[in-house]
């Protein structure tokens, strides 16, 4: 105990000399992230004052909840909580399962070349930057001169202009996506898929099962954490729809059902510079996807036993 | 093995290889078919592309759109201002997160629980848009080339799976046996971690490097200097707002149609210069990459 004591009581001086080499490693990081990722959060009570030119992010009148009632009094409010949600829920249903499956399907190919290519093709979207991403859809999408968008023609579906329909919107987005993220995704999953135990499969086939049997009874199960945790982390991002795609995908035709949040937050902040109430909707943002992240975990907590936290 | 399973195979397992084959080669012609159109349109004749004939391999071969993509400046110069931009970053991202890394590995460096939850914080809260933007106009850093580089050169992915790299594949005896020769931490770190961390090193580096070069929303924020642009702000300027020709063709009308089939190609023909960077490195990618996700999905 004494010496427990004794310890305890040299820490401070003691640790420091003895670890401030790796004080030194460290220090840049933490100050960068202190600086760029801490004093904007700090910036977050610029939410409940008034913004003032001269003292920036630190000073300003108070004037409390103004600008969140402002925000949900507005008559853009309700258009785009809508908005948001429905990209991001829609996005959650179709572009969850497509990985799973398509891990499951890669991890049955059982001829290395084939797998690989097959893995190389498919996760190659991902590397696309947005703006090129956007601009596949439009040139390819074209009724005009693009081949989908001629493709939809020969199909006797006449001649839609999908980046301009706002009926056509969240399909775009939400398929697009899944075009250029499934693959990526399906990494994790097969990651899960290679640690499972040879022995099971072995076990499946004295019994004898089917391939299909593996892979209900042996693969699908070794999958759940994996997707219990993705499905935990999507939840907590059901209101924050990325900005950059919505963005460059909006136009005169579509902005009823492509304003999001971020989208209004960027025009309110950056292009008419109401610093305060844009800096209120980023907050109330942030509080509820927080609020649906616990949420989520509670609930992942209590019925399956799994949680990130 | 591969003979028994070939012989013992029954009907229900035939039809399911049937389904997991023709379900592969649909998914196959899904994904690539797009990424090979653009390239053969990109080489094409552009009123046989618009006319839509051009659909297995290109017909009227012409480089005129390659052409015009070299002649633009606007191109040229983000082209250069993102090298620039990915070159210097990287540098910076590496300089940080590499020995940040290592402290945080190091078991007997007692902070290192809070420190690591001072990291991870940040990827679940952030300031937002607005104070972010404010601080760095604060700061003066808005409109010059160090607000590709300066800010958020951590990113605590890769810092977190650098560190699980670092601790789980360094064998602890290298450093026992390097401190009874008297070595230091930065020594250690620089002559023995380090030549030992290759496959982490790539890894991180390779996301830094795609980050950069697909880097649009920094551009668009803080960029007003027409000589700073990154090449993908410019990419939105000619592939979405559809200002091609800086003359201001292929704007709709009768001549604006045709013109379009030429903006068209030119605009396959920008995807493809724009992407070679990532399509060289692709091959890299490939093989460490998922490896990098690996180590991140042991320890988050």
């Amino acid at each position: 105990m004494s010496f427990e004591e004794r310890k305890r009581k040299r820490s401070i001086l003691y640790y420091l000399r003895r670890d401030y080499q790796l004080w030194l490693l460290l220090l840049p990081a933490v100050i960068e992230v202190f600086i760029f990722h801490y004093i904007p959060m700090y910036g977050i009570q610029l939410a409940f004052r008034e913004f003032d030119y001269s003292k920036g992010i630190f000073g300003g009148e108070w004037v409390g909840l103004k600008y969140f009632k402002q925000f949900i009094e507005s008559y853009s409010f309700w258009d785009l909580m809508r908005n948001t949600f429905v990209i991001s829920v829609t996005s959650i249903i179709v572009g969850f399962p497509v990985p799973i499956i398509l891990a499951l399907l890669i991890n049955q190919i059982r001829n290395q070349l084939i797998k690989r290519g097959l893995q190389t093709t498919v996760y190659l979207p991902h590397f696309i930057s947005t703006p090129v991403m956007v601009g596949l859809l439009i040139v390819l999408l074209s009724p005009n001169s693009g081949i989908i968008g001629k493709m939809i023609k020969l199909l006797g579906l006449g001649e839609i202009n999908l980046m301009g329909d706002p009926a056509a919107f969240v399909p775009v987005y939400v398929l697009s996506d899944v075009w250029q993220h499934a693959g990526w995704n399906s990494i994790i999953y097969l990651a899960a898929l290679s640690s499972v135990d040879v022995e099971l499969y072995d076990a499946c086939k004295v019994d004898g099962g089917t391939k299909w049997h593996m892979v209900r009874y042996i693969e699908i199960p070794a999958l759940v954490p994996t997707m219990v945790v993705l499905l935990i982390l999507s939840m907590g991002g059901v209101l924050s729809v990325g900005f950059e795609k919505v963005f460059l995908m909006q136009n005169g035709l579509n902005i009823s059902v492509s304003e999001v949040i971020s989208t209004y937050t960027y025009k309110m902040g950056l292009l008419s510079a109401q610093f305060s109430y844009a800096t209120a909707i980023g907050l109330f943002n942030t509080v509820i996807n927080f609020t649906l992240l616990t949420i989520a975990n509670q609930i992942a907590r209590r019925t399956t036993g799994m949680s990130l936290w | 093995m591969k003979g028994l399973s070939f012989k013992g195979i029954s009907a229900s397992d035939f039809i399911f290889d049937v389904i997991v084959y023709t379900c592969c080669a649909l998914i196959f012609i899904v994904i690539a078919y797009p990424l090979y159109f653009v390239v053969i349109a990109s080489v094409s004749d552009a009123n046989l592309v618009a006319l839509g004939q051009v659909t297995l391999y290109p017909k009227g071969f012409s480089l005129y759109a390659y052409k015009k993509v070299f002649e633009d400046e606007r191109i040229w110069i983000g082209y250069r201002n993102t090298i620039f931009y990915t070159v210097v970053g990287t540098f910076v991202n590496m300089l940080l997160t590499l020995p940040a890394a290592y402290a945080l590995s190091r078991k007997e460096f007692t902070p290192r629980r809070i420190i690591l939850f001072y990291f991870i914080f940040t990827m679940y809260f952030s300031g937002g848009l607005i104070p972010t933007y404010l601080l760095i106009k604060q700061l003066g850093l808005e409109n010059t080339v160090w607000v590709f580089i300066i800010p958020f050169s951590v990113n605590v992915f890769n810092l977190t799976i650098t560190r699980a790299y670092f601790e789980s594949s360094i064998p602890p005896e290298l450093y026992e046996s390097a401190i009874l020769d008297g070595c230091s931490h930065f020594r250690y770190f620089l002559r023995i971690v380090l030549p030992l961390s290759k496959p982490v090193i790539s890894v991180i580096m390779l996301y830094y490097i795609v980050g950069h070069w697909n880097d649009f929303f920094t551009g668009l924020i803080y960029i007003r200097d027409k000589t700073l642009v990154p090449l993908q702000l410019v990419l939105r300027d000619i592939l979405i707002s559809n200002l091609v020709f800086k003359e201001g063709m292929g704007m709709g009308g009768e001549a604006g149609g045709y013109a379009q089939r030429y903006a068209d190609a030119i605009k396959y023909a920008l995807i493809i210069v724009s992407s070679l960077p990532v399509l060289i490195l692709y091959p890299f990618l490939q093989k460490y990459f998922e490896k990098g996700i690996m180590i991140g999905a042991i320890k988050g």
